[in-house]
């Protein structure tokens, strides 16, 4: 008996289904208990045994065949169906994402937390003081008595208040008092920057009544102008990122220090891709096109300072400066009013603010990049 | 201090040339603020001589000049000048030279047709003088082809910052002992000749004050003519920046600026009686020379005569007595006076003079009869006239300091070995004497030097910086050591997990206009309010981040931002005990206006609300390790918030974290913000610190079975903050439950009034074998227990 005939009606009628529900038909008609392909194999049964050699092997390779196809057919079926449900699902993908906000860190952090990283790997703790002082640790305990012609370098913001000991209560006008709650506090030896916020009476593109200052203290044996000088060139080669910083010692005065160092820096005037010139730090002054800039002030901590701070000045000596960290900002990062740092523009910080993930650290460079 | 270099090189002799002067001063702590150099505006400008002069074809005015200038083939040039002729010498300006008046560069160019080089110049144009009737006139030797400024003689003026340790320095004179010092050339000395009286002083001088004023010198000159004082000395004080008057005041003036040493001169016969320093009565007043009156008190000191004060001692002379044109006999006031006063009295009037600014420096207290034979001789000199004997009463401090130093010290402070010679070299020129054991004796025009490390920066300045070698702090071994504080680390980490989740930084002023203030504070004097604060705007210092943050948001918005998330991290300043002030590490947060702008997806704007701000406040909280799950939502956020949409979190009833919550309307209409505004406010010395430090965590293996959750729906009263449905569900069987989420807040259908339905999924964690029925419906039993004794009511 040939199935040639039934076989090839079968696999047309199973190309030819349309969709799943009329190919589960199909097989039913053929292979459900009842199907036709099913009732063949119920007639092996009644065959001779010769008879069933020869029809057995071509009913059940009839059976396969058509079993494939219908397996065949549903698998195209199905895979035109999630076509079709894909195409319809297209959305156009140019259209706006949902967008987180972007936050930001501001200069004045970010500098401090640079500033805190070299001196921590410097062995350099970070202190903190009041900012509403009394004028014994802002002025007196430095060495700046209440006639000193130095009270008039400060432009103070005083209070109308008193402390428990009768002091004059005002706003600190520099970081260094901090000096003096380190040394009472915690003894020596001390390795200590201070930042914070400092008050003077004084207003325009280049000074606002408050700003910020890093104080550094070190008080050990045997500490000299030389630890200092060193200790200068260090930080300032690390936070500016770069070897070719120079700096100029020069004698000065201030009441805490004796002897006082005023410390220059080098620069260059590079002009920018804005077309604006712009000083950036390296290099000696007295190179061509170079100059000096007045960086900071320091030197070796008065005798009569580490006596206020309740130290033997016999035994124990060093050396203190003071920067100021705005300024440290502007320089390195280009930003050229002092005054838009305190105002709060959200487009001024959204462009010269940092990323939070800019966590200063010393194997990627202190500096953020972008 | 400004100075010429011809005055400086009255009294130093030297070679160097004006850069190389101001480079040492630098060097030696003399910080060189400006070198004004009249040279550099000369240049370009040529000695010439005028060859021919031609009527100009086609100008009347004009002529055709042919000059040489000396380089090589005459220069055409037209010239307007009428004293322009042939033969003539003068100062001819090149193509390329910037004419200092006016400012404009010469270039070659056609004057009416006629080619013109150049252009001859006049004293005007040149801004030497007034004179521009004509161009200049050099005598016939003058060289031709010389730069004019080389001929002219210009002289360079230095300005240099004197720090107020130094008031030797605030006279050339020792300026150039400074220099002298360090190498650049040799100090000329004071020559001062003692000029005998004729006639005993006819005018009685004494002090009253011994103590402000200790000595006061004085003499009288009488039959002097006041005039204008010679040019030498003109050009020195116009060098320093100062008018000159008449003889006497520019003599008085000319001393005090070349040697540091302010003296006064009367005009006699405006005197009367006998003349002395006392203390002032409180109350009484005094026109001083700059017209103003000042009214002192009896802490100051003035110059009076028995019928009335005439000065404020050692500020300011007074408008009556000074000198004038017809002044005739002049008493001359040479004293010394307490710097402590001087300053105080000069603070206390807020007024400044170069007398003032020496006097509380503190003047040489030696130098008192130098003075006083200078100024006899330059008077006599210069107006003529016969000076009396000299009074002097009371006399100035005397006591000579000595330091006791050690050579070794320099380098021990100072970072820098120098020979002791070489050190006993330096003081040698700087004045000091020394012996042999290295006591210092410190000259008495240095008021500031008092101590060893006082003689090392004498000697390490003007040996010299520059030769200080780096020397590197000691290190302690291995990886440098962790330095910040819990606190500091708190501060930092806050600070970056604001701004990861969306926010800007800012820096706000910390004082704030009082009445923002007030708006934020408890009030009962609780602000600290600045005496003398710069402006009104800037006057108390926050008692909370938010004002300042809130003026922030509206000057945002008065730029067009139409939503903004700003934060700050820093103090707010309150009372402390003993009248100190308590500064409190804060974070306050403001998100204002809108969230998300309209979106193709969203639709409209959505305006943040207060969860937004409760997100924030739980999410930082988070990060700064407080136990958030453990925290009560409460009240009383404050007057600044919207009441019923504003609370604190606490841990414990006492112990606020934070608030959070909307801005009351009524607040930001004060503060001028038209958009509404989520704050939040955290109180970082609040938060409880972390346990003990450490690495290792709990041990901890995910459970084997999967969680078991379970819905549950009450009916509670409307009032019943969800907050504590949760609490109380989550606190009934703290074995099983392991964490309790509200689905679903609803009022309405099916709900009685003044009633809501809260649902919560309650997730159950078994442990070693799985729930059976029985334990579940045990949990289940106290999970509707906890919440009906809140009066919550399973829903059917």
């Amino acid at each position: 008996m040939d199935h040639a005939a039934t076989r090839e009606e079968a696999l047309a009628r199973i190309a030819a289904a349309q969709d799943l529900g009329a190919l589960e038909g199909l097989r039913v008609e053929f292979l459900g208990k009842q199907g036709s392909i099913s009732g063949l194999l119920k007639t092996l049964g009644a065959m001779s045994p010769d008879e069933r050699q020869v029809a057995g092997p071509q009913i059940h390779a009839l059976r396969e065949a058509v079993t494939e196809a219908l397996g065949a057919r549903k698998a195209a079926l199905e895979s035109a169906a999630l076509e079709a449900q894909l195409a319809s699902e297209t959305i156009d993908l140019s259209l706006p994402a949902p967008e987180a906000p972007r936050g930001t860190i501001h200069p004045v952090s970010q500098v401090m937390d640079e500033l805190a990283e070299i001196f921590a790997d410097m062995g350099f703790a970070v202190a903190t003081g009041p900012e509403i002082e009394d004028d014994w640790h802002n002025f007196t305990a430095l060495n700046i008595p209440e006639s000193h012609p130095a009270r008039a370098m400060h432009d103070t913001f005083y209070f109308p208040d008193k402390d428990g000991q009768g002091r004059d209560m005002l706003l600190r006008t520099h970081t260094s008092p901090v000096q003096i709650r380190a040394m009472l506090q915690q003894g020596a030896p001390i390795r200590i920057i201070a930042p914070g916020r400092v008050y003077r009476s004084d207003s325009d593109a280049t000074h606002t009544p408050m700003f910020h200052q890093v104080e550094g203290l070190v008080i050990d044996k045997g500490i000299t102008l030389g630890h200092l000088k060193w200790t200068l060139e260090t930080f300032l080669k690390a936070y500016f990122e770069r070897e070719d910083i120079v700096l100029r010692l020069r004698p000065s005065y201030f009441p805490f220090t004796e002897p006082s160092v005023e410390v220059d820096v080098g620069f260059a005037l590079v002009s920018g891709p804005d077309g604006k010139s712009r000083r950036v730090l390296g290099g000696s002054g007295d190179d061509p096109g170079h100059g000096w800039m007045e960086l900071l002030g320091s030197g070796m901590v008065n005798r009569k300072v580490i006596a206020a701070g309740g130290l033997d000045p016999d035994e124990w000596q060093g050396f203190a400066f003071g920067v100021g960290v705005d300024r440290l900002a502007m320089l390195k990062y280009g930003m050229d009013d002092l005054r838009a740092f305190f105002d709060g523009d959200v487009r001024w910080l959204a462009h010269y603010g940092f990323s939070p993930l800019d966590v200063p650290t010393l194997s990627a460079g202190v500096g953020a990049r972008a | 201090m400004k100075f010429s270099l011809t005055w400086l090189k009255d009294h130093l002799d030297t070679e160097a040339t004006v850069e190389e002067i101001a480079a040492k001063l630098n060097a030696i702590g003399l910080e060189v603020e400006g070198i004004e150099n009249p040279a550099d505006q000369l240049t370009g400008f040529t000695i010439a001589k005028v060859l021919t002069a031609e009527r100009h074809p086609n100008a009347d005015k004009l002529q055709v000049l042919t000059v040489d200038a000396g380089t090589g083939d005459p220069l055409q040039v037209v010239c307007g000048a009428p004293n322009a002729r042939a033969g003539m010498i003068g100062v001819l300006g090149l193509p390329g030279a910037v004419v200092p008046n006016g400012g404009f560069e010469l270039k070659k160019s056609a004057i009416r047709g006629v080619e013109s080089n150049g252009m001859m110049c006049s004293v005007a144009e040149l801004a030497l003088g007034d004179d521009h009737d004509g161009i200049i006139e050099l005598p016939a030797d003058a060289p031709v082809g010389t730069p004019f400024a080389e001929y002219h003689g210009a002289d360079p003026v230095i300005d240099v910052a004197i720090t107020p340790n130094r008031p030797d320095c605030m006279g050339v004179y020792g300026i150039a002992r400074d220099l002298a010092a360090a190498g650049l050339g040799t100090l000329r000395p004071v020559a001062v000749q003692q000029v005998p009286g004729f006639f005993p002083c006819p005018m009685p001088i004494r002090t009253d004050d011994p103590e402000g004023c200790p000595a006061f010198y004085g003499r009288v000159i009488r039959g002097v003519k006041n005039g204008a004082s010679p040019k030498w000395l003109q050009d020195r004080l116009t060098s320093a920046g100062q008018r000159p008057i008449s003889a006497l005041v520019d003599i008085t003036n000319y001393v005090m600026l070349a040697y540091g040493r302010p003296a006064h001169a009367y005009d006699l016969a405006q005197l009367s009686g006998a003349i002395f320093a006392r203390r002032a009565q409180d109350g009484e007043t005094v026109l001083a020379l700059n017209g103003k009156e000042y009214t002192l008190t009896s802490e100051m000191i003035v110059i009076a005569d028995d019928k009335g004060v005439h000065d404020i001692a050692g500020i300011m002379g007074g408008e009556h007595s000074g000198c004038s044109e017809t002044t005739t006999d002049v008493l001359l006031e040479v004293a010394y006076f307490d710097p402590t006063r001087i300053g105080d009295t000069g603070r206390k009037l807020n007024l400044t003079s170069d007398a003032r600014q020496r006097f509380e420096r503190g003047v040489d207290p030696a130098f008192l009869d130098a003075g006083l034979a200078l100024l006899t001789e330059l008077i006599v000199e210069i107006c003529g006239g016969e000076p009396s004997e000299i009074i002097r009463a009371g006399e100035a401090p005397s006591g000579t300091k000595v330091v006791a130093y050690d050579p070794a010290l320099a380098e021990r402070l100072g970072g820098v070995a120098i020979p002791d010679d070489q050190q006993r070299a330096i003081l040698r020129a700087l004045g000091f004497g020394s012996d042999a054991r290295w006591n210092v004796i410190v000259p008495s025009w240095r008021p500031d030097v008092d101590g060893a490390p006082d003689i090392v920066e004498e000697v390490v300045r003007i040996h010299g910086l520059d030769n200080i070698a780096s020397v590197a702090l000691p290190r302690a071994d291995g990886v440098a050591r962790p330095t910040a504080t819990p606190a500091q680390q708190l501060e930092r980490r806050l600070r970056r997990a604001a701004a990861s989740r969306g926010s800007h930084e800012a820096v706000t002023w910390s004082f704030l206009p009082e009445a923002d203030a007030a708006a934020f504070s408890e009030g009962n004097g609780a602000v600290w309010t600045l005496a003398n604060p710069i402006s009104e705007d800037m006057k108390a210092m926050r008692p909370s981040l938010l004002p300042g943050l809130l003026a922030a948001v509206r000057r945002n918005v008065d730029r067009g931002a139409s939503g903004l998330r700003l934060f700050e991290l820093g103090r707010r300043y309150l009372r402390g005990t003993s009248g100190h002030s308590d500064e409190r590490l804060t974070l306050g947060m403001v998100l204002a206006g809108e969230k998300a702008p309209r979106g193709w997806a969203t639709g409209k704007a959505q305006v943040f609300d207060a969860f937004d701000a409760k997100a924030e406040a739980m999410a930082l909280l988070a990060e700064a390790g407080a136990p958030v799950e453990n925290l009560q939502v409460l009240g009383e956020a404050g007057p600044q918030f919207h009441p019923g949409q504003s609370a604190t979190l606490r841990l414990g009833p006492k112990t606020v974290l934070a608030r959070f919550g909307m801005l009351h309307p009524a607040l930001l209409k004060q503060f001028d913000i038209g958009v509404p505004v989520a704050a939040v406010e955290l109180f970082l010395d609040a938060i409880p610190g972390k346990k003990a430090a450490g690495f290792a965590r709990n041990a901890y293996a995910p459970p084997a079975l999967q969680a078991v959750t379970r819905d549950f729906a009450f009916l509670v009263d409307a009032a019943l903050p969800a907050g504590d449905l949760v609490r109380a569900i989550k606190g009934c069987d703290k074995a099983n439950i392991v964490a309790v989420r509200l689905f679903d807040d609803f009022r309405g259908q099916g709900v009685p009034d003044g009633q809501k339905s809260l649902a919560v999924e309650v997730t159950m964690q078994p442990g070693e074998k799985s729930f059976t029925e029985a334990e579940l419906k045990a949990i289940a039993e106290k999970v509707t227990g906890a919440a009906a004794k809140l009066g919550a009511v399973l829903r059917g």
